[in-house]
């Protein structure tokens, strides 16, 4: 079985441990994995921006890199849902190419989904001592149904998990949203994180790099050095 | 009702920073949220009528001239007038008019949130007449001197102490402090209004083509004063609220209250059909329906023709993140949230309210809750587009994507920049790999920090691992 990785423009830039970690599970289960090493983005900042073509130029330059393998993976929901919905049901939706944007969005995985639902992996690498809580970012959960998989690996690797109040709400980052409207992305970020705080756990845990990246920034700049961000493929690699 | 909304990233920051309203929107969030879900998990068919629910309206969008004269023709068989205003300007010169041809001095109201579009209050001020408000929180709006800033709940930004205070300077009573008792004050300052008033005004929340109803969902009993007390009825409303049949209208209010308040059904569902008949008990001698355009039609057989299912339940702004936390004022006109940040935009321009389609992390939360399965994040982001082609936004925000996108095309290049970037940042984080502040981008260094990259990017490591092992 042969599957892509699509390692997203923020794990290579940001966290690369992240791209290993869904590399090592990947070829743990047994799956053959290449890394076209031409990939870039997926084009989602230039679609949410309003840039239709420079979305679909992307999305065809990531379509010509992954067309021969059986699946691609991605440790992100938002990349995801990019690939598998946005696509399909917006950008290619009159033009000649839908057919085979339609095959990728079929054997396109977020990371977590591949391993539950295509994989069906019994145990995972990692162990993980300690209480974590998890938060669901938007695309994965509303877009693609990522809900109980994450959870399902984290509690295979030994973790037990604290349900913050509001886990499904939005932590803010938005991509450029972030930037654009610093102040009520902050807010809703604060929010968060004092849904986080209260459930004492020792890691927020989730399954998109930028609202990581976002609760990590604002827990950090209100003082709080302890409390690990993570991504659960860190975590069930043994890699957190 | 004047623009403000040009001014979203200033009032959203003033608001951000009024301790009180982020008390009184905390406390209001969780009520319609968990409302609407308990509401929605006892009813067991959601998706199916909710499904249904969006055919009844794009049915109703698709034949709106049809629908719109037929509802003319039931009406007026019935003895209303129907009139037609193609903007805010003729809708409220129509009622004015109807006022002055009575000699009207007093019209009580019940809440319309198209008399808010067009400004009829002032209107009719300006003409000598005296216009009070009964839904509640109008009133309690209109004593504040303020617009709503939510359309199911339009005070929701006022605390009880605030109202307290409010009503003390109008009725001069005793100040109370139990919402029973402030509503029993405020019913009976209100009582003699309706009693007095030559004309009442409504909204409506459904026209029925096939036999010329108008139909109206409230709370308080207030509509049915208004509609039936005064000589005169007005309704005004806007031509999209139009639908078929009697049977499409079982269909919407299985889910209008409930989206909107959590409700199986609304206290009070007034059917109004003409005017006091002979033989009728009561009534006013005249109805007067005034069907607005004011921008409407600009969104038929267009890309945000979609827009125009909307029931008005406010669904849309009690799920959205950003609207919970600068309420319903920061969007600076009258429809605030999701559906505000694509129908201002539409209604009064793209260049007037540039921030209001970008005011959205793309959550999605008000597209699921949607009644009439309204695809708000897509639109906000076909209005984006808009944006994009017309160079709308700032120069920093294009060039930036033009710059990502420049370089994502070219793998070469990319894989140099982020190189130099990934280097770049891991030192600015120094010791703790922590970024304080970053020029261009404030807007995320002002209240986060930016955790700076591991130092070497993904595909520089995989490169060299893989070398290292054949």
């Amino acid at each position: 079985m042969k599957v892509g990785l699509f390692v997203t423009c923020l794990v290579d830039l940001s966290r690369p441990g992240i791209g290993f970690a869904a590399l090592r599970l990947l070829e743990g289960a047994g799956c053959e994995v290449v890394v076209p090493a031409e990939q870039t983005c997926c084009g989602q900042p230039g679609y949410n921006s309003g840039g239709r073509d420079i979305a679909k130029a992307l999305a065809r330059k990531v379509l010509a890199e992954f067309r021969d393998c059986d699946y691609v993976v991605a440790p992100s929901g938002s990349c995801s849902g990019q690939m598998k919905v946005a696509t399909v049901h917006d950008l290619f939706r009159d033009e000649p190419d839908l057919p085979e944007f339609e095959r990728l969005a079929a054997k396109w995985y977020e990371l977590s989904q591949f391993l539950v639902e295509v994989l069906k992996v019994e145990a995972v690498p990692g162990r993980f001592e300690g209480t974590v809580t998890y938060h669901d970012s938007c695309s994965g959960l509303r877009e693609l149904g990522v809900k109980m998989q994450p959870r399902y690996l984290l509690q295979m690797a030994g973790a037990s998990i604290a349900e913050m109040e509001g886990a499904e709400r939005c932590c803010g980052f938005g991509g450029t949203f972030s930037v654009k409207l610093g102040d009520i992305s902050t807010r809703m970020c604060e929010g968060k994180c004092e849904s986080v705080r209260a459930t004492g756990a020792g890691a927020i845990v989730g399954g998109d790099l930028g609202c990581l990246l976002n609760i990590e920034g604002r827990l950090r700049r209100t003082g709080d050095r302890e409390t690990k961000v993570l991504h659960f493929a860190q975590v069930i690699a043994g890699e957190g | 009702m004047q623009v403000q909304s040009m001014f979203f990233k200033q009032r959203a920051r003033e608001k951000l920073e009024d301790p009180l309203l982020q008390g009184n929107l905390r406390k209001a969030k969780g009520k319609f949220v968990d409302g609407r879900a308990k509401a929605v998990a006892e009813f067991g068919v959601w998706e199916e009528v909710r499904t249904h629910a969006a055919k009844v309206r794009d049915r109703a969008l698709a034949n709106l001239d049809a629908y719109l004269l037929e509802f003319e023709a039931h009406a007026t068989r019935r003895g209303a007038v129907v009139h037609w205003a193609q903007t805010a300007e003729e809708a409220c010169a129509i009622i004015v008019g109807i006022a002055r041809d009575n000699g009207v001095r007093k019209a009580t109201k019940s809440k319309s949130m198209v008399s808010e579009e067009v400004g009829l209050n002032e209107a009719l001020e300006a003409a000598g007449v005296q216009v009070v408000e009964t839904d509640l929180g109008e009133y309690i709006l209109q004593l504040a001197h303020e617009p709503p800033s939510h359309i199911v709940a339009p005070a929701v930004h006022k605390s009880k102490e605030q109202v307290a205070d409010l009503f003390v300077a109008a009725h001069g009573k005793p100040r109370l402090t139990e919402i029973p008792a402030m509503a029993r004050e405020a019913r009976e300052a209100l009582r003699g209004h309706f009693l007095t008033a030559d004309m009442g005004i409504s909204g409506s929340n459904f026209l029925v083509a096939e036999t010329g109803t108008t139909l109206t969902v409230t709370n308080e009993g207030n509509a049915d004063m208004v509609t039936t007390i005064p000589r005169i009825h007005v309704v005004i409303t806007g031509i999209e609220k139009v639908i078929g049949t009697m049977e499409d209208f079982a269909t919407l209010i299985r889910l209008l209250p409930r989206s909107a308040v959590g409700q199986s059904i609304a206290n009070y569902l007034t059917l109004t059909t003409g005017p006091k008949m002979p033989g009728d008990a009561d009534g006013p001698e005249q109805m007067h329906i005034v069907l607005v355009d004011a921008g409407r039609t600009k969104l038929l057989g267009g890309p945000m023709q979609e827009m125009l299912r909307c029931i008005r339940c406010g669904a849309c702004m009690n799920h959205c993140p950003v609207y919970q936390n600068v309420g319903g004022h920061a969007y600076g006109w009258v429809y605030p949230g999701p559906m505000g940040s694509i129908l201002t935009p539409v209604y009064v321009g793209l260049e007037n309210a540039g921030d209001l389609p970008n005011a959205a992390t793309f959550c999605g939360e008000c597209a699921v809750a949607c009644p009439v399965k309204i695809p708000l994040p897509d639109l906000m982001r076909k209005l984006r587009e808009q944006q994009f082609d017309r160079r709308l936004r700032p120069w920093p925000e294009r060039w930036g994507i033009a710059l990502w996108s420049f370089a994502a095309m070219r793998p070469g290049l990319y894989a140099f920049g982020t190189r130099i970037a990934a280097r770049v940042a891991r030192w600015m984080g120094g010791r703790e790999g922590l970024i304080h502040a970053l020029p261009g981008l404030d807007g995320w260094t002002k209240g986060r920090d930016m955790p700076a990259p591991a130092g070497r990017t993904f595909r520089e490591l995989y490169r060299q691992r893989r070398g290292n092992h054949g």
